[in-house]
């Protein structure tokens, strides 16, 4: 126990709470983010390439502006974590969303759970529980120095 | 063959995307800790270093080359086949790419979770 304790407090790129947050904002926004444009799409009907216009009026939809809103959201809390950790650390972490957005369905919208869902769930889990017990970010010489250094 | 279509469609997606995704990561370790940033000279300062730095800019070509792209193969084929194809595959190329042109310390552990996630999303989506 000791030794894990001393590595998480000595260790240079420590994730901290506030940091979690934004994960997790990145997960909210973007699931949120496209149910609400899909729900939008969906009442809008499908625009064909010639009317490409459509498009325009299709973001007058309560939905889908909601849904833009909300990735808009998303594309902040994103660059935000990129900002302090790899993208190999980020994709797989925020990829939770799925398993949410999977067990949203089947707790509110009641739809069937067949057996490949739960294959898929726990396996996206597992890739989530692996990555996060792992460093956030690859080390480097002048990392550091570049945050402390950048206004003199 | 629309289904060959449909497959170079999905490279498109897959290829356009890990280049925004790969891009975006530059810019933003280039500019450094946003939320420190942001504490030391404001949202606004955040604001202009992110949409004035050329890899960002380039990022956003690329991640809309991929919307399109994937507008492109819904109107050919199956949102079914199409959706879970390209997300799940990202995971694996943005693996690579990371380790080659980030220098990322892509390690045993984030492979294993990338084929995991990978494999996952493709099932889940499908």
């Amino acid at each position: 126990m000791a030794p894990r304790n001393l590595l998480f407090l000595t260790s240079a790129k420590l994730v901290t709470p506030r940091k979690y947050l934004v994960l997790l904002a990145i997960i909210l926004f973007a699931s949120c983010g496209d149910s609400s444009l899909s729900y939008g799409m969906k009442r809008v009907g499908a625009i064909s390439g010639a009317r490409w216009t459509e498009l325009i009026a299709a973001v007058l939809n309560p939905w889908v502006a909601l849904g833009i809103v909300l990735l808009l959201g998303f594309l902040a809390s994103y660059l935000s974590a990129l900002s302090w950790s790899d993208l190999t650390y980020v994709l797989p972490a925020t990829s939770l969303g799925y398993v949410l957005l999977a067990l949203l369905s089947i707790f509110l919208l009641h739809e069937r759970v067949t057996l490949a869902r739960w294959i898929g769930i726990l396996l996206v889990s597992s890739g989530v529980a692996i990555v996060t017990r792992g460093p956030s970010a690859t080390l480097r010489p002048g990392s550091e120095s570049r945050a402390a250094g950048e206004q003199p | 063959m629309s289904t060959l279509r449909t497959w170079c469609a999905i490279a498109g997606i897959v290829l356009s995307s890990t280049a925004g995704d790969v891009l975006l990561s530059r810019a933003m370790r280039q500019i450094g800790d946003v939320g420190e940033m942001r504490r030391r000279q404001g949202l606004r300062a955040v604001l202009k270093a992110v949409v004035n730095h050329p890899s960002f800019l380039l990022a956003i070509g690329f991640l809309g080359t991929s919307f399109f792209a994937l507008l492109l193969a819904l109107s050919w084929d199956d949102v079914s086949l199409v959706v879970p194809a390209s997300t799940s595959l990202s995971y694996v190329t943005n693996a690579f790419a990371a380790s080659l042109f980030l220098r990322e310390r892509v390690d045993r552990r984030r492979w294993i979770s990338a084929l995991l996630v990978c494999a996952g999303v493709a099932v889940l989506a499908a």
